[in-house]
């Protein structure tokens, strides 16, 4: 075998095993690619462990939260856990978005992800509060529904209820805000502001515990 | 010198025999996940005992497809293998699903309808994934193809003249050699 020869085996086996190997490091290997995004979003039927804060949406402790009663509504789906370190770094993004656009009819909530509602609780008191109710998981049976793979993960439902976007890891406010604009424009008449369906304020009823 | 061109051939063609192997054995794993996804196609997970209980059926089940779902949280561990928490969830959302009468290809479906398929240890044999089933097939019929060429052309006997020189001294020493060959220029 001559050099010329040598030379070209190696450029027609190596150049693409090179080129393959050079793909795969753009890849993040962790990233699992999520399915959900124009499909309908799965629906849940949860139990509120934390009310939220006056002002935004405020519903009772142990208040059943189902996602289709807010079909007509942009929903943002927010997964998280007290033991999550990047959660607390969105927390206040999140709230600050959420007082933003919850005045204009797009409904946030927390679901607790593989974790103690008493933790959870602590860790709201701990941040200052949360501007939007927290949800119980139990079993990460709405987490398996909407194939999530870590915390913080966050899902936008559109008015039609289907899932527009995903975000994985801390939420990025910029871009959560441009999305909601854009979902609210799209379809203005459903984004009525003060709902029929619920009172977008509702106070405790006194002694109320799950 | 034909003894030991004899013996040459024997030696070249145990190598063949042994990269042939090597090849093979690289290629055998997935050739037997290929083989053993088609029986478990064609035979149902549930003739594993011949008269077990309800519960003992639905376990068998529900841990045949749990092996063959991915943890979203571990690094390429089936969530029967891992002991993570998800993963727990995940498998008792199996059997549930089993045990309310759904099929094992629902199940998958459902988990692929959350995960994509990723979740799907074994990737299902359509489209561009079958290019994992094939592909070492190629391999082998390739490699080894490019292999026994090669070692034909090794094994071939050269022609004299461009043999070095001191070989070709040492060709022209045998009288059946030397007999139809050209005597070397620098003799």
């Amino acid at each position: 075998m001559n050099w010329k020869r040598a030379g070209l085996l190696t450029l027609f086996v190596g150049g693409p095993l090179i080129a393959l190997l050079s793909y795969g490091m753009t890849r993040d290997p962790r990233s699992i690619p999520s399915p959900l995004p124009g499909r309908d979003a799965p629906v849940f039927s949860r139990v509120v462990f934390a009310p939220g804060n006056d002002g935004v949406l405020r519903l009772p402790v142990g208040d059943t939260v189902r996602l289709a009663a807010h079909r007509g509504h942009v929903v943002v789906v927010n997964f998280w856990a007290s033991w999550c370190l990047a959660c607390r770094d969105e927390h206040q993004d999140l709230s600050a978005v959420a007082r933003q656009y919850g005045p204009r009819g797009v409904r946030f909530f927390g679901l607790l992800y593989n974790d103690q509602p008493d933790n959870g609780i602590q860790w709201i008191a701990q941040m200052g509060g949360q501007a939007y109710p927290a949800l119980e998981d139990p079993g990460a049976r709405a987490a398996i529904d909407y194939g999530l793979y870590g915390v913080p993960e966050t899902f936008v439902v559109d008015q039609r209820g289907s899932v527009a976007h995903k975000f994985v890891g801390p939420v990025r406010p910029g871009e959560l805000g441009a999305l909601l604009d854009s979902l609210l424009k799209a379809n203005p008449a459903a984004s009525n502001p003060l709902p029929s369906d619920a009172p977008l304020v509702r106070t405790l009823p006194s002694g109320s515990k799950p | 010198m034909m003894h030991r061109m004899r013996e040459f051939r024997a030696t070249a063609t145990r190598m063949t025999v042994i990269v042939a192997s090597v090849l093979t054995m690289c290629t055998a794993e997935s050739v037997t996940a290929f083989v053993s996804k088609l029986e478990a196609q064609s035979t149902p997970a549930v003739s594993v005992a011949p008269l077990p209980g309800v519960d003992t059926i639905l376990d068998a089940r529900a841990k045949a497809v749990a092996s063959r779902l991915r943890c979203p949280v571990c690094q390429g561990e089936s969530i029967q293998d891992s002991p993570a928490e998800l993963a727990a969830q995940m498998k008792s959302l199996v059997r549930e699903q089993i045990a309310s009468g759904r099929s094992e290809a629902q199940v998958f479906d459902y988990f692929t309808a959350k995960y994509g398929q990723w979740i799907l240890l074994e990737p299902k044999p359509e489209g561009i994934n079958l290019l994992v089933y094939w592909l070492p097939v190629v391999f082998l019929v390739v490699g080894g193809g490019g292999i026994a060429i090669a070692v034909k052309r090794w094994t071939r006997p050269k022609p004299l003249d461009t043999l070095p020189t001191g070989v070709a001294a040492n060709a022209v020493a045998t009288p059946s050699v030397s007999a139809n060959a050209v005597s070397p220029p620098s003799l």
